[in-house]
């Protein structure tokens, strides 16, 4: 057992210095407070968690993240998917720029997109003043969070299945031409379960991150208790009434939920995608 | 109607088969849903900040910038960056090294480790330094005995950006160096370079590009980053505001004007970010692709 790894560690100097550096950092920044959080939630008795995490308007909360999450990770699973196609298949002006463009939400502020959006969407913006005659209300209705979540994970479908189709050899869709495959088939039948793993990927991603997300929903979903309150807004309220832990309790479902979903994308990326693992 | 005249299949010596790229109503449909997805959910939604930040003339839009709220706003937004860049970019080399140039028992739990703060929603990551330094927290009465005040002061708001931007250089370094391998530090060690000497000569122009890469993203983070701040610093003016949380103070007292002439500040800092991530992540993608192909030409011999 020893051998083999000293075998490589004898070579090289600063095995010790690096990695105990390392883990002292990262036990420091992020392992300390996240056992500062277990042992908070551990503090409570069964009972007094079960009730706050089963508040109402908790429970709603629950319901607006979850179901703002999945509809704007399914928007973007569609449009990623085509964004990812046309990027990578066709040629036309302006593509290298779009092609930076699409990471415009991991780099701008998360409160600079809500405040664009709410102002956007608001009865008096470009787009409400438009969608409130027809009767579509968005801005500070739950619609407005699934607004806000599609452009937060907008970056993630793309940037999963954009590589894969890049690395796609075209002599399989040559193959299935030349068996007599029509383009439709070809695509359908032998392109698609190539780039499913990666869309799922990415889709789980943009859920995941969406699930999370606080700065771009607060400002659109106008915070209104039971109707839309998203699930990390609800944490901010308890610690702002001092209620560190309800706060603590509510969080903790937060972080199981989310580490539930990325066990499912590894298992994901390990099953179907062995090639680009440790890529995401 | 140009854009769609200049389409043309990726393949130059088959773009006329039919079977092997889709018709031309196809190809043109799919580029307008394309460009209408990105121009609704990015584009108007980046030009609204500059227009509105505009919208009352460039002399508002510089009253609202030098106004002393705003500059300490600034000031603040620049000092944690400057503090918790440096610090995550010491990590991430360190943890770079440690995990690409050895092996050992445990290595992909600590790679996960250090995925963590991705997985965790940014407010709780500001969360879990109220519960750690909060008046009821662990070290939270010690801190308030010695007079040491980190919640709500600007201690708080570093160990906050630290942890959301923990990841970023660390990510980018680790598979680069695995690809790299240690071929090329033994070789200067074994020609009678120091330690020392063989990282900055040799493995760091190796992995120059990524590790700007993950500078770069890093950075931007550290300077938007809003959710995790928001819990730790209290908002007070001039104190403990960040640029982000100035935006929300301005705005939630209608003052849109000024709110999105801070805005435009981030959202520059943004496109800027956008510019050099195109630049940078070229020629890291280049120094990866390098190394995978020597490893593989290695396993060939």
């Amino acid at each position: 057992m020893r051998n083999t790894w000293t075998r490589r560690r004898g070579v090289l100097p600063g095995f010790g210095l690096t990695l105990g550096y390392a883990s002292c950092y990262l036990a420091l920044v992020v392992l300390v407070p996240l056992a500062a959080l277990a042992a908070k939630a551990t503090s409570m008795t069964w009972e007094r968690f079960w009730t706050t995490v089963t508040e109402p308007r908790v429970v709603a909360s629950y319901r607006l993240s979850l179901g703002a999450s999945l509809a704007a990770a399914l928007i973007n699973a569609v449009f990623g998917l085509i964004t990812a196609w046309v990027l990578v298949r066709y040629r036309f002006p302006g593509r290298r720029l779009i092609d930076a463009l699409v990471d415009l939400p991991f780099a701008l502020p998360t409160a600079v997109a809500g405040i664009a959006l709410t102002s956007l969407y608001a009865g008096n913006g470009w787009f409400g003043r438009y969608l409130e005659a027809c009767g579509v209300k968005v801005a500070f209705a739950p619609l407005g969070v699934m607004v806000a979540l599609t452009f937060i994970g907008l970056p993630f479908v793309v940037r999963t299945v954009q590589p894969i189709l890049e690395d796609l050899d075209p002599e399989i869709e040559q193959a299935a031409a030349s068996l007599g495959a029509t383009r439709r088939q070809a695509v359908v039948r032998v392109i698609l379960p190539e780039l499913w793993p990666a869309l799922l990927t990415g889709f789980a991603l943009a859920f995941a991150r969406a699930l999370g997300e606080y700065g771009s929903v607060v400002f659109i979903s106008g915070n209104m208790p039971m109707r839309t309150e998203i699930t990390p807004l609800l944490i901010v309220v308890k610690l702002e009434q001092y209620d560190t832990a309800g706060a603590a309790a509510i969080a903790v479902v937060m972080l199981a939920a989310s580490f539930a979903l990325l066990l499912a994308i590894n298992v994901v990326q390990w099953r179907c995608l062995p090639a680009a693992r440790g890529r995401v | 109607m140009s854009a769609i005249g200049a389409i043309s299949g990726v393949q130059p010596g088959v773009a006329g088969s039919a079977a092997l790229t889709e018709p031309r109503w196809v190809r043109a449909s799919a580029i307008a849903v394309m460009l209408l997805f990105i121009g609704c959910f990015l584009v108007v939604p980046l030009a609204a900040v500059f227009v509105q930040a505009l919208e009352r003339g460039l002399g508002a839009y510089a009253a609202a910038l030098v106004e002393p709220d705003a500059l300490a706003a600034i000031r603040l937004t620049l000092l944690t960056a400057a503090i918790t860049v440096p610090l995550n970019l010491v990590f991430g080399v360190a943890a770079a090294w440690g995990i690409a140039k050895f092996d050992f028992p445990g290595k992909s739990v600590l790679i996960t480790l250090i995925d963590l703060p991705f997985a965790v929603s940014p407010v709780i990551s500001g969360l879990l330094y109220v519960l750690l330094f909060g008046l009821h927290g662990w070290l939270g009465p010690w801190a308030a005995e010695h007079g040491i005040r980190i919640i709500f002061a600007v201690p708080g708001i570093v160990l906050a950006t630290l942890f959301v931007t923990f990841p970023f250089v660390a990510r980018e370094l680790i598979p680069l160096m695995e690809a790299q391998g240690t071929d090329e530090e033994q070789a200067a060690l074994a020609l009678g370079a120091g330690g020392w000497q063989t990282f900055f000569r040799v493995t760091l122009p190796n992995i120059k590009w990524g590790l700007l890469y993950g500078v770069i993203l890093c950075d931007a983070r550290a300077m938007g980053e809003f959710g995790a701040v928001s819990v730790v610093s209290g908002h007070i003016r001039g104190q403990t505001n960040t640029m982000p949380l100035h935006v929300e103070i301005l705005y939630n007292e209608y003052n849109f004007g000024a709110a999105f002439a801070v805005a435009s500040l981030l959202a520059m800092l943004a496109l800027v970010t956008l510019g050099l991530k195109a630049v940078v992540e070229v020629r890291s993608r280049r120094q990866l692709a390098e190394a995978l192909r020597q490893r593989g030409r290695e396993g060939e011999a």
